[in-house]
């Protein structure tokens, strides 16, 4: 439904823009999903440092800049080399030069033709994107609104019950009260009297053997199944969260600048280790960035001072696989297409990093036992996925398990 | 008494029946105050210590913090665990390869050939694969240094400037001593000093010398030189101890050119025959198809007379030198004149009249042109013996008043090296450029160490008109500077030597072979690539003009054909070499090829010879010191009695007793350059007279990797026949074993107790060929080095828990023709056949030591490999007693990280040595099993690789390091489920019909079998029959 409206209104919107926008550029800019999709690659890998389509960020908010730009042409050289477009003496260059604190903007000398019309494309058509702050939390509503349902009932089915056992309790307990009266009523033996009226007292419930045994008998196993949980949890460190010498929050990087991951972890896609960013990709940005939004001008200026004394940050490692391990970063988010979050948790909320996962074998193999293998597009599995008769593998199938794929 | 009923009291308060008494009376220890304390009960502090005790141990299981610390400015192409490769040049005086150094995160941690190379085209050896653990040798010196003691580059170089200026002004003699000199640039950098100091003479030698060739051919062509050869070429081969394809002039090349002719299949059923003269038995001679042993005395007269056999041919005169009853010599002239054209014959010998008579051979056969190109020749050794002397006696004499020694250890390596060690005392400037501190290091004044090779950059024209440059895979470790640099900056023109290269090539070779690119493009794709050719010139036709005559009536004056005393053949061993690289344990610790000894220095003796002199070799390596004198020197050496040594020759190697060395080599042997003398102006390594043997009571124990000598006829281990035998019958040589059932009998691979596994996807095998094999041991070196393998040390391999993942197997042939002998079937032959045979886990399908563990702590993955987990691995060993083929190593000790392996295994004790570590394999600790993996970070490695560019693994992608660093191409690695890969047509691999999937294919390669393969543990490993080019009535 959602979609449906949003379709429309995209429609018509790009429709009244096509009618208003007859006389600007834009007509050149093509709507196309593929290109949009194409830009929006582009953008989030290298503009979205910088950039936001309506927000202004390091560099100005992007919505519109085919109209405001003196031309397109003027755009693809602004982008591949903009310090020449300045130093040429352009006017509208040196406004904007000058608008945006005399910051210089990021030459991107390889990019076509094509890739940069193909990032005005996204950029067009994310601004011409209804301008509503709950799209993004529809979004997340598919995800979680359709869990929540069942459990309000889950919660109403248990409340349910736990009245229908008090009532059933009290029922019990009113027949007993019925059934005593009615025997006292009887002429009943003294035995038989004794049995009805035993003294029915807390004291010999506790003494009796079997309650003894119970109690005896479940504290053994609370108490074994504790230690030898605690024995399993040495070495693990879930939920360490060391104070690291700079004040790095992951939530105002990722999360409310929605920087990309591999922006940063430069190795993710390519290596083994994902790499803790160096000082100098940091001063991509904080070359003009000096103040944060948390704690202000002190924590960028230890970025600074590392760069400027050439000493390295020694910061703090929070995910220790043992050495007898080995794990690789590509293998997992680039061949296997695993989000970042799925085991290090939603990062984008953490001001302090902690580790997310236990990061043991068992969870490891838990997840190569439930994980399908990413195999599209991928020529590597076409022989394996005949073999598997074209029906999803996990990667339990093909070896996932086996030692020498992580120990050697 | 018992009327005299006295009561006893322990005190007044018991005679008081005092309150508080009566209330303690039951207590033993009333009074001690501490137990009343209810804080400090004895129980209290057991309890507390107890807790502490806990607490602690549970402290100890909190991980310890650990740093990630990054780049503070990233370089673009370093990422942190992906590994970076750099085309460079390994040079050693004259030794030289082209490599490719893998570097991870700045460290170089493995060197490999670099195919482009058309000189050692992507071949390696056991002293090119160690060297980059020299690399983080900590003997090597950390700065420049004045006298004893440390100094800074500018005071030693206003030191050294100011005393070259005073030598200069008052007209001294300067000079520089060198060994060969491969570098152009580097010359050009010494002219600059000669420039500035013109009373400086360069003066090259070699320690092992080859100025008799050079001589030779400067007598015979009019052109000192030494031409290239080419082995590849030669359908006969004729080699009077030369030892070709272990250390004699370039044997990375010529194994190569040599393997090329030595693989046969059904197609091809040409192969070169191999003819070897020798006393010692070297690696050269174990492979040769025919060897005969010689005396040195016996080496002139030799080639004298093979000389005369093929001139008696040829139509030309012979002359008057020559030798009677030499076994196989008549056979090999007459097969060298029947191929002539594709035949090569080459001595060893550094005797000038000798090599004429060489030259002349070959002449006559039509060689040069053909298999020696005398237009491409080879500047490996440049070294002049009568200059070296001649520089020793000006300095005895006071005639030099100052020496630079650039890289090289004369003190050492030259037979007058104590002359030199004393005389230089008097020379009022000594300077060393050695990076360590080295015999001659020691004796000189100043010591301006220089890079080591990784460190450098530099330039090489190791043949004319080849070129190759090498380049830093490290910043310096230490505060060291390029010699050139440094002899530069001596001359007062201080010039970074990588602007002084780059230009040289802009101005020498960039105009022939730019090729229309921009400079910088030339040198980016000369850099990248590691080599330059450039076209030769024509073809030059030599005429032989040597006087044969006059050489062969010297030849008959200085040899012998029946000299009775002991002679000494010094050689150069395999893997020590001249003793540069003598503190690398790599090298000390990988076993020669031959005697399989290691971490020692020793007398070969014949076992003729031993008996006489009552030396007595046991099964453990135990024998006894024998004294040798000769020249009036006297040297006290273990024996080892060696099969195939030539009767009254004793073979003893150079490059070990080296004294000012590092741990590691400390204390090691004598050393053997004095024995070496100088005859008929050039270095004679042989000593043919005056040689006394006397053995001493003295035992002495050899650690050797291997101390049986045959094979007991044991033919499911060795398949080897003959290549008449091969030409008939493809199968010829292979065993076809049967076992029993209760009906028939039938393959052991058809009956099998378990269903066997499915290999879906990959099926990786390896392919051995034993004919190509010639068991340098290259594999080894690479095998310790990419996969962490500890070394241990002379005592543990006596102990026999050296860890080698990878072996080489020797065998001697037995004289005994009696199968069921096992006693004879023991004793190698007088003159043995030798086979190698390199062992590796086999990755059996059907693994006896899988089913043996009882923690599954090795297992068979899908893809055909015998996995070894060593977290899981509790030591109980099942598995190496259960394995057929021995290959599994225990972990006795933890190897890193303890003091006692701290001089052996200095590559996991030392901060410095743990940089060679290749970080995707474990460092193995103590109670643990392991084996070879096929390098598994390899295969991991290459299918990631593979599926990050979404495609399936390439063929020759993926090499085991074994197979990267064997020069012969022995070794193939592959996937056998890959019907298109080299190990699948070169096996002929075809699927099973019934079960595509299974690893049980055919194999249809006739010469193809498995080790043992009666046991039916269906190895993953093929071997190819050793074929020798014999006739078959010598079999």
């Amino acid at each position: 439904m959602t979609h449906q409206i949003s379709g429309l209104l995209k429609n018509l919107a790009s429709a009244l823009l096509i009618v208003l926008s007859f006389t600007s550029f834009a007509q050149e800019i093509s709507s196309d999903p593929a290109v949009v999709a194409d830009g929006a690659a582009l953008f989030d890998a290298n503009c979205k440092a910088c950039h936001r389509v309506k927000q202004k960020l390091i560099g100005p908010a992007l919505a519109g800049v085919y109209d405001r730009a003196p031309s397109l042409d003027w755009i693809k050289n602004f982008v591949r080399n903009s310090s020449k477009v300045i130093a040429s003496g352009d006017e509208y260059a040196n406004k904007i030069y000058e608008e945006n604190g005399k910051t210089l903007m990021t030459a991107f000398t390889s990019f076509s033709d094509d890739q940069i019309m193909s990032i005005m494309a996204y950029v067009k058509a994310e601004a011409e994107k209804p301008d509503e702050a709950p799209a993004a939390t529809a979004g997340g509503g598919d995800g979680a609104g359709q869990p929540s349902l069942p459990t309000t009932y889950l919660n109403a089915i248990l409340i349910g019950m736990v009245i229908i056992l008090v009532l059933l309790l009290v029922i019990l307990g009113l027949i007993i009260n019925a059934l005593k009266r009615y025997l006292d009523q009887k002429d009943l033996s003294e035995e038989d009297r004794e049995v009805v009226h035993s003294p029915f007292t807390l004291g010999t419930v506790m003494r009796s053997p079997g309650f003894v045994f119970v109690v005896v008998f479940i504290v053994a196993c609370v108490s074994f199944k504790t230690i030898i949980d605690g024995l399993y949890s040495i070495g693990v460190q879930q939920g360490y969260q060391p104070k690291q010498p700079i004040a790095f929050s992951h939530k105002v990087h990722a999360g409310q600048y929605e920087i990309e991951c591999k922006y940063c972890h430069t190795g993710a896609m390519k290596g083994r280790s994902a790499n803790i960013p160096s000082p100098n990709i940091c001063m991509n940005c904080h070359t003009q960035i000096r103040k944060g939004t948390i704690t202000g001008e002190s924590e960028i200026a230890k970025i600074v001072a590392a760069v400027e004394n050439n000493r390295p940050i020694e910061w703090v490692r929070i995910h220790n696989l043992p050495d007898l391990a080995y794990f690789n970063h590509s293998q997992h988010v680039n061949v296997g297409g695993i989000e970042c979050q799925t085991c290090h948790g939603p990062i984008q909320e953490m001001d302090v990093v902690k580790q997310y996962s236990l990061l043991t074998m068992g969870w490891c193999i838990d997840c190569h036992r439930k994980t399908d293998v990413n195999t599209k597009g991928n020529a590597y599995y076409d022989n394996l996925l005949e073999l598997h008769n074209n029906k999803a593998m996990k990667v339990e199938d093909i070896g996932g398990l086996e030692c020498a794929k992580c120990h050697y | 008494m018992n009327d005299t009923k006295k009561t006893y009291w322990k005190g007044i308060q018991q005679l008081k029946n005092d309150p508080a008494f009566v209330k303690n009376a039951d207590k033993e220890f009333v009074d001690l105050g501490v137990e009343d304390d209810p804080r400090h009960s004895r129980r209290d502090f057991l309890k507390m210590m107890g807790f502490s005790v806990a607490a602690a141990s549970l402290a100890a299981c909190e991980a310890p913090v650990r740093k990630a610390i990054p780049y503070v400015n990233k370089p673009v192409d370093v990422d942190p665990s992906i590994p970076n490769y750099y085309a460079s040049t390994y040079v050693n005086g004259g030794d030289y390869c082209s490599i490719v150094v893998k570097t991870r995160e700045g460290r170089p941690i493995k060197i490999e050939g670099n195919s482009l190379s058309k000189v050692s085209m992507g071949g390696t050896s056991a002293q090119v694969e160690a060297s980059v653990l020299s690399l983080y040798d900590n003997y090597r010196l950390r700065g420049p240094k004045a006298g004893a003691d440390s100094a800074s580059w500018e005071d030693v170089d206003k030191a050294i400037t100011g005393k070259l200026g005073e030598i200069s002004a008052a007209g001294g003699q300067i000079r520089i001593v060198s060994n060969t000199i491969l570098s152009p640039s580097t010359k050009a950098a010494i002219g600059r000093f000669t420039a500035k100091y013109p009373t400086t003479v360069h003066v090259q030698y070699d320690p092992v010398s080859y100025t008799g060739i050079t001589k030779a051919n400067e007598a015979s062509f009019g052109k000192a030189m030494i031409p290239s050869y080419d082995f590849s070429k030669a359908r006969t081969i004729v080699s009077v101890g030369a030892d070709f394809l272990g250390t004699w002039l370039a044997p990375i090349e010529f194994t190569k050119q040599y393997s090329e002719n030595r693989k046969v299949s059904e197609k091809v059923t040409t192969m070169s025959r191999h003819y070897q003269f020798e006393s010692n038995l070297s690696l050269t001679g174990a492979n040769a198809d025919y060897r005969t042993m010689i005396r040195p005395s016996q080496q002139g007269l030799v080639v004298a007379q093979l000389y005369n056999i093929i001139a008696g041919k040829a139509g030309r005169a012979s002359v008057s030198a020559g030798i009677d009853k030499v076994a196989n010599l008549e056979k090999a002239a007459n097969e060298l004149w029947a191929s002539r054209g594709q035949a090569l014959v080459v001595c060893g010998s550094n005797d000038k009249d000798v090599q004429v008579l060489v030259n002349g051979i070959n002449d006559m056969l039509g060689s040069y042109g053909t298999t020696i190109h005398a237009n491409k020749t080879v500047n490996f050794r440049q070294g002049n013996d009568e200059a070296m002397a001649a520089l020793i006696a000006d300095v005895e004499a006071n005639k030099v008043a100052g020496v630079i020694f650039y890289n090289c250890n004369p003190v050492f390596d030259h037979p007058m090296g104590a002359k030199l060690e004393a005389a230089l005392k008097n020379v009022s400037l000594s300077v060393s450029t050695s990076s360590t501190e080295d015999e001659t290091a020691s004796a000189s004044g100043y010591k301006a160490p220089d890079h080591h090779y990784l460190e450098s950059w530099n330039d090489f024209e190791p043949k004319t008109n080849s070129f190759s440059l090498s380049q830093p895979a490290i910043t310096p470790i230490f505060k060291t500077r390029q010699a050139q640099e440094s002899l530069m900056t001596w001359a007062g023109e201080p010039t970074e030597y990588f602007a002084f290269l780059k230009e040289n090539w802009r101005n020498w070779y960039y105009g022939t072979a730019g090729g229309g690119l921009s400079f910088q493009s030339f040198w980016d794709k000369c850099l990248y690539d590691g080599v330059l050719d450039l076209s030769n010139g024509e073809a030059e036709t030599l005429t032989f003009s040597g006087d044969v005559d006059a050489a062969a009536s010297a030849i008959s004056t200085n040899y012998k054909s029946n000299n009775t005393g002991f002679e000494l053949a010094i050689y150069e061993s395999y893997a020590i070499g001249n003793g540069s690289q003598a503190n690398n344990p790599l090298l000390q610790e990988l076993p020669d090829p031959i005697t399989k000894a290691v971490w020692d220095h020793y007398a070969t003796i014949s076992q003729k010879d031993a008996a006489e002199l009552g030396v007595d070799n046991d099964a453990e390596g135990r024998t006894q010191y024998i004294n040798i004198t000769a020249g009036g020197k006297t040297i006290k050496v273990p024996a080892l009695v060696q099969p195939g040594q030539a009767p009254g020759t004793i073979g003893i190697a150079i490059g070990y007793g080296r004294t000012k060395v590092g741990v590691v080599a400390a204390n090691m042997g004598v050393n053997i350059y004095p024995l070496v003398t100088m005859v008929n102006g050039s270095l004679n390594f042989n000593v043919t007279s005056g040689v006394t043997v006397a053995k001493t009571d003295e035992a002495y124990q050899i650690a050797q990797t291997q101390i049986h000598q045959t094979y007991m006829g044991r033919s499911s281990v060795i398949q080897e026949s003959v290549l008449s035998e091969f030409k008939k019958d493809p199968h010829a040589g292979r065993e076809f074993p049967k076992i029993t059932k209760w009906d028939e009998k039938v393959d052991p691979g058809t009956v099998s107790l378990w269903k066997g596994h499915d290999y879906l996807d990959h099926h990786w095998g390896m392919a051995i060929d034993l004919n190509s094999c010639t068991g340098c041991g290259a594999c080894i070196v690479a095998c310790n080095v990419e996969n962490n393998v500890a070394l241990v040390g002379k005592q543990e391999v006596i102990n026999r828990r050296e860890m080698h993942w990878l072996r080489i197997d020797r065998y001697y042939s037995s004289d005994a023709t009696d199968i069921s002998n096992y006693e004879q079937l023991e004793h190698a032959a007088e003159n043995p056949e030798v086979v190698f045979q390199p062992m590796l886990c086999q990755h059996c399908n059907n693994a006896p030591c899988e089913t043996v563990c009882p923690v599954a702590a090795t297992t068979h993955s899908t893809e055909g490999l015998n996995q070894m987990t060593y977290n899981r691995c509790i030591g109980t060993r099942y598995c190496a007693n259960n394995c057929p083929y021995k290959v599994r190593r225990f972990n006795w000790f933890k190897y890193h990280d303890n003091q006692q392996f701290y001089q052996a295994n200095p590559a996991m004790n030392t901060d410095l040595g743990r940089m060679v570590l290749n970080p995707d394999v474990t460092v193995r600790s103590r109670g643990v099993m392991e084996k070879c993996s096929f390098c598994v970070q390899r295969i991991q490695a290459g299918k990631l690789n593979a599926k990050r560019e979404k495609r399936t693994v390439k063929d020759g992608e993926i090499v085991t390091a074994c197979q990267a660093s064997c020069t012969s191409g022995a070794i193939l690695f592959g996937d056998l489920n890959d019907e298109n890969s080299q190990i699948s047509k070169l096996l002929q691999v075809k699927r099973n019909e019934k079960r595509p999937n299974s690893p049980d294919k055919q194999i249809g390669n006739p010469r193809a079998y498995r080790v043992l393969e009666d046991i039916g543990v269906k190895p993953n490993i093929y071997y190819l029959t050793k074929i020798k080019n014999k006739d078959l009535t010598n079999a």
